[in-house]
């Protein structure tokens, strides 16, 4: 493996995680993972279409006429996320309901068409579709980690299975309402940024204040 | 640079292949998909009867063998409460009916918000070694995100509830979503659905509801979820009410055979 696919490999995990650094794909990260099952399914589904986008795109990137080349991106998406969804239904069928809408929202998930249009239209196929899976994971790793904390203090279960037994359910635990509501993601997904910059300071925007714009020799700053 | 007609071929083309891509696991996997719609309102209809224990794992075999002993699928004329013998159950899709001018009337204004009533229904009879035990009915109506479609068990008597049970809603996971929890459900069994004068009394209200016999007509709350649990009682008295089964009901209580 070169240096450059490991790049693309490893770099969306943490370097430049597409949730957590480009704040993409925020929707879908609320809403799928208030049980670990289903975030679990997203994950592969979104690798899946990321990966075959990023690839088929990458094939035909030389032959797409540049004024269509996003609604042609945009076809390809929406016609892997239809088969996606399909085979979901067919095979895991109770999952399926529960992803309802959001297999289908794949298409609006910025992710993939963010990769599309940066990465794949510049490289050729076996990096992009590296790439892809890189992405993928990243939005994975962030989604796995909401889940985690949403179902184990919302539910007080993990995959469904129950570790702190509910007072619902005749036990001790009164689970966290606010948990299992969309919010919940938000603050969630605001501590792992700030984690992940306290870890890796070079990520933070530089420092940016109203005053310095209209300092005598900064009037540049305007334009 | 590409010319125009390039582009009005490539996208064409890409269409092409889109499509063929998209149709082709469309038709391929509907068998399956429709056989997991089919099995999954089985497994509830079982699951509402009592004849499995929530959360047991049955192969598709043993649903439809428990589904072909126990359950007898039944068409009634929800004007007349008479049984319809001319429609096979077995094809009958009530939610079809229910869209279709021609098989369904207009719902008059009602809390669990059910824009329309089909003419015919589909309920199932619960028939263990030849002894009726139970009559299901199914129900609809809004909650806060969407409509719940559940289906309530009513034991021979046409008062006692046996169960209650929803398919698919799209209620907050651990706040409304609590309609699956089965403990919740089993609150209802034994309650009592209409008062001395006939009337639907049963409903959900707010706070902890007293035991069977003390306060037959009351089911706890859903904490966090007031919309979802009116929506729960609404669909009921909506169902078991004059617009829905409430002929069947009068029919069968006066005839006395079911």
């Amino acid at each position: 493996m070169t240096n450059l696919q490991r790049d693309a490999l490893i770099d969306p995990l943490f370097n430049n995680n597409p949730i957590a650094l480009q704040v993409l794909g925020i929707c879908s990260a609320l809403a799928v993972t208030t049980k670990m099952s289903t975030a679990f399914v997203m994950t592969l589904a979104v690798i899946f279409v990321i990966l075959a986008s990023n690839t088929a795109v990458s094939l035909i990137r030389n032959y797409i006429p540049s004024s269509i080349r996003i609604i042609v991106q945009l076809t390809i998406i929406a016609s892997l996320v239809i088969i996606t969804d399909q085979v979901l239904k067919a095979f895991v069928y109770d999952i399926s309901k529960q992803l309802s809408v959001f297999v289908g929202l794949i298409i609006t998930n910025c992710i993939v068409m963010g990769r599309a249009e940066a990465y794949a239209m510049q490289n050729p196929p076996g990096l992009s579709a590296i790439d892809g899976i890189g992405n993928g994971f990243g939005y994975g790793i962030i989604l796995m980690a909401v889940a985690f904390f949403r179902e184990l203090f919302g539910s007080g279960k993990l995959f469904g299975l129950t570790v702190l037994t509910p007072v619902n359910e005749g036990g001790w635990y009164v689970t966290n309402g606010l948990m299992v509501l969309a919010p919940a993601a938000f603050f969630l997904i605001g501590c792992f940024i700030w984690a992940i910059r306290g870890w890796k300071p070079e990520q933070n925007e530089e420092d940016f204040s109203v005053g310095t714009l209209f300092e005598p020799g900064h009037e540049g700053n305007l334009r | 640079m590409h010319d125009t007609k390039y582009t009005i071929f490539f996208a064409a083309l890409v269409c092409f292949v889109c499509s063929i891509f998209v149709a082709g696991s469309a038709v391929l996997l509907k068998d399956l998909q429709d056989a997991n719609v089919l099995l999954d309102r089985q497994k509830k209809v079982l699951d509402v009867a009592d004849l499995v224990e929530e959360g047991q794992k049955l192969s598709a075999i043993e649903v439809n063998a428990l589904f072909e002993a126990n359950i007898q699928a039944v068409v009634v004329d929800l004007a007349t409460g008479e049984t319809v013998t001319d429609i096979d159950p077995a094809t009958f899709d009530q939610g079809k009916a229910a869209k279709d001018p021609a098989t369904s009337n207009a719902a008059e204004e009602n809390a669990a918000k059910v824009r329309r009533v089909p003419n015919n229904a589909l309920i199932y009879q619960v028939v263990v070694e030849g002894e009726l035990t139970a009559i299901i009915f199914p129900i609809e109506g809004a909650g806060l995100w969407g409509t719940l479609y559940g289906f309530i068990a009513v034991g021979p008597d046409l008062q006692t509830v046996k169960g209650i049970t929803f398919y698919q809603h799209k209620e907050t996971p651990g706040l409304g979503g609590e309609v699956d929890n089965t403990r919740w459900k089993s609150l209802w069994q034994g309650r009592h659905l209409f008062d001395e004068g006939g009337r639907i009394a049963l409903s959900v209200n707010k706070g902890q509801a007293g035991s069977v016999e003390e306060d037959p007509y009351h089911v706890d709350g859903l904490s966090g979820a007031t919309l979802t649990s009116r929506g729960v009682t609404n669909s009921i008295h909506f169902w078991l009410g004059e617009q829905g089964f409430g002929t069947y009901l009068k029919a069968a209580r006066n005839g006395g055979s079911i």
